[in-house]
């Protein structure tokens, strides 16, 4: 027996001891080796209408590389849902992929972690230099004032798709320049089962980036000039309650859509159900759910008054995707040639035309198929009046507990509960105290 | 039961052993050895997979680890007991949350496991009867429990869908039970949806305990029953119910101890950020940790759950045996 208890003893040191050298994994090899130059393992987030899809518009792009450099990449689509999730996994247990794609909105947080390759000079002499990119996207890589901790792969921004012919029966001759119109324009369309306007009020990412552009546009920020949330001032109240109000009180946006979270606002957008959707680079997805190019038309979002552009409102974030590299690869050179190539301009050039988003590669911008009319709205956008979300590392917590108290109006105002400033007050309240605290 | 050590076969068969000798030593270590030595590989094992991430859970409870030092965990500032007392500060959000959770855990627990209880030894107790289709029936109530759990509770997210979900297609379109299409998966009704689910997918395996129970019970003791006058429900009364409650004993206690703990069901039909009303503890503490980055609070909400859990199930297991023992004599 008491073997036995020795034995036990014995095998939790040996195991703790195990699983605490495992934790503390890539600490050793900081900066990667090159013990394993022939493979490299690649977690593309799901950028088409389906993981399906990414991986055969992917897969020949791979095949090129690895006709040019010898090495295998093991491509592995990620759905969004899993994909922060996933990086932490890998962060946590240092076994992850060699290079990965980020959202571009947790470059800060995932760049506290330590596990990403710092993009120093010497490393972006390797892709060619950093003044390849636009500065918006770089803006848009990691904290200010450090080194990138990730480089910008495809960049899009917010834009107002309207339903061509929804607008036309409603008899609306175009789209809403600012909020006032699209509420008035609204009225007009929601009845006998359509509706104006689609959100997606389940999901809490979808839910902050709308907020936060209101809250650009009511002049707050959600975090204070030293990065501390600072959820409850007047603008930031003011934003989500407009953002929820477009259901609750001008009953503009379908007491449904406050169930969906899996992108169905497409889907309606196809239908004729909702006339119009926020989004990000819905070509492909509307096509894929049968919808032709000439059907729909795309505006930039719209404002409290006047017109979005430079020093008059912000109207998207800088949204994108960004490609970054695990600190503790075993393939070092692979990963970063990888990185070049993927950011050539040629790639740069098939990958955004195909996922309809735009090249933050200047030189591949000039490409003709960037400037069709929509395009061309989010090329304005990002040039002129998008913001980064905050760069703060507690971005990812923020999406969660500010998307979520949105998430949580939305269902009340679908039961038809009141939806007031002080309930909207004491959500973010609420997602404030949830922060951590350092 | 007494076990008393025998001789092995050849050692007996030895001519003029008198006292133990060596040989006999050896043998008798190794008889006693054995038994452990043929545990041990399932004991590393357990310890590999259970107790040492509970120890380092317990560890990381006392760190203020967040999304800097996740890396590296070994090296995050300890904390004390502060995410202890910020879970359980209930004036304050965090800890209001956590108590909230709490509750609508506990009344989702015992409706969930009284709910598959029940409808498991009814359903167990009339397939005793031989009928055409019993082997069929039984098959059929089997599904819900041989189904993947994803593949299952997606079908239920999908069917809870207010615009074209199955349920509202039936309660309001057809049956005309409700005046406007109700919210399933979102709001106060989300609790029922939760609830529904965890049933359909729970009762069949208390319906399979119960059953296999039943086997057990003498037939002659019904057919004394009967011919002593006793009805079906008396039968049940007193001679089902008593001879089913060893089994009951642990049939109630997995139960709740899965349905306390359950992860997949909420997590699938809600993703990451639960409704209120359907907040159970499991993805509360999943959030607080891996959504929000706060690992040492999770921990610590984590190491009080597994505590709840032990003094619940040591008092049913003293109230439960204390209750057998006294049955017994």
């Amino acid at each position: 027996m008491r073997r036995t208890r020795a034995a036990a003893a014995s095998a939790v040191t040996v195991s703790m001891l195990a699983a605490v050298t495992a934790c503390g994994g890539g600490s050793s090899t900081d900066g990667g080796s090159n013990d394993s130059p022939k493979t490299l393992t690649y977690w593309a987030s799901n950028q088409g209408p389906s993981i399906e899809a990414d991986k055969k518009i992917l897969t020949p792009e791979l095949k090129k590389f690895e006709k040019d450099t010898g090495i295998k990449v093991k491509l592995e689509v990620i759905p969004w849902s899993d994909l922060l999730n996933r990086i932490l996994a890998a962060t946590t247990s240092g076994q992850g992929p060699d290079v990965l794609n980020i959202g571009n909105t947790w470059s800060a947080s995932l760049q506290a972690t330590g596990a990403l390759l710092p993009w120093d000079a010497k490393n972006f002499d390797k892709i060619g230099g950093k003044d390849r990119f636009v500065e918006s996207a770089l803006g848009s890589a990691g904290a200010t004032g450090s080194d990138p901790a990730a480089v910008p792969l495809y960049s899009m921004a917010y834009a107002l798709y309207y339903n061509k012919k929804m607008f036309a029966d409603a008899g609306i001759s175009g789209p809403p320049a600012t909020w006032d119109d699209l509420v008035a324009d609204g009225k007009k369309i929601s009845k006998d089962g359509k509706w104006a306007l689609a959100a997606e009020g389940s999901n809490p990412s979808e839910n902050i980036h709308h907020v936060f552009v209101l809250g650009k546009q009511h002049g707050a920020d959600f975090f204070d000039a030293d990065g501390k949330p600072d959820f409850t001032s007047d603008g930031a109240v003011a934003a989500v309650k407009q953002y929820v109000d477009l259901m609750a009180k001008d009953k503009v946006v379908a007491p449904g859509n406050a169930e969906y979270a899996q992108n169905q606002s497409l889907q309606d957008f196809a239908k004729d159900k909702t006339a119009m959707v926020l989004w990000q680079t819905a070509a492909t997805t509307l096509e894929a759910h049968g919808m032709s190019d000439d059907e729909w038309g795309v505006a930039p979002v719209p404002v409290q008054s006047g017109s979005p552009g430079a020093d008059t409102a912000v109207n998207s974030m800088v949204a994108g995707i960004n490609l970054a590299v695990f600190k503790n690869t075993d393939n070092i050179d692979g990963a970063l040639k990888f990185v070049k190539f993927m950011t050539s301009d040629a790639e740069q050039k098939t990958l955004n035309k195909t996922y309809g988003s735009i090249p933050p590669v200047t030189a591949a911008q000039e490409d003709p198929a960037f400037s069709t009319p929509a395009l061309k709205v989010i090329r304005d956008t990002l040039a002129k009046s998008a913001a980064p979300l905050p760069q703060v590392p507690n971005e990812s917590q923020f999406e969660t507990a500010v998307g979520t108290a949105v998430k949580e109006l939305f269902a009340d105002a679908a039961a038809g509960r009141p939806v007031t400033t002080a309930s909207v007050k004491e959500k973010l309240s609420e997602a404030q105290q949830q922060m951590p605290k350092k | 039961m007494t076990v008393t050590a025998q001789p092995a076969v050849g050692e007996e068969a030895l001519p003029g052993a008198t006292g133990p000798t060596p040989r006999r030593r050896t043998g008798r270590v190794r008889r006693i050895a054995l038994p452990y030595l043929l545990l041990l590989p399932a004991l590393l094992l357990e310890l590999l997979v259970h107790l040492v991430p509970m120890v380092i859970g317990i560890v990381m409870s006392f760190k203020e680890l967040t999304q800097f030092y996740i890396r590296d965990w070994g090296a995050a500032p300890w904390a004390g007991f502060d995410n202890y007392s910020l879970s359980v500060d209930f004036d304050a959000p965090v800890g209001e949350a956590l108590l909230h959770s709490f509750f609508v855990t506990c009344a989702f627990t015992v409706l969930s496991v009284g709910l598959c209880w029940l409808l498991g030894t009814v359903a167990a107790v009339y397939m005793q009867e031989t009928f055409r289709g019993r082997g069929f029936l039984r098959a059929v109530f089997l599904i819900p429990y041989a189904l993947p759990v994803y593949a299952a509770v997606i079908t239920w997210a999908f069917m809870f869908q207010r615009d074209n979900g199955l349920v509202n297609h039936v309660l309001h379109d057809q049956l005309g039970l409700t005046d406007s299409p109700s919210f399933w998966l979102i709001g106060d009704n989300s609790f029922v949806a939760l609830l529904v689910v965890s049933v359909w997918k729970g009762w069949p395996f208390a319906f399979l305990i119960v059953m296999a129970g039943l086997q057990n019970i003498p037939k002659e003791l019904y057919e004394a029953a009967a011919i002593d006058g006793a009805g079906m429900v008396q039968q049940i009364r007193r001679i089902t119910l008593p001879s089913l409650r060893p089994v009951n004993q642990v049939l109630v206690l997995v139960l709740f101890l899965w349905t306390f703990n359950d992860f997949n069901t909420p997590y699938v039909l809600f993703g990451q950020a639960a409704p209120e009303a359907a907040d159970l503890i499991s993805i509360h503490i999943y959030q607080s940790s891996f959504v929000t980055w706060n690992f040492g609070t999770g921990s610590a909400m984590s190491v009080m759950l597994l505590l709840f859990l032990l003094v619940v199930t040591g008092i049913y297991l003293v109230l439960t045996s204390r209750g057998r023992r006294a049955a017994d004599v």
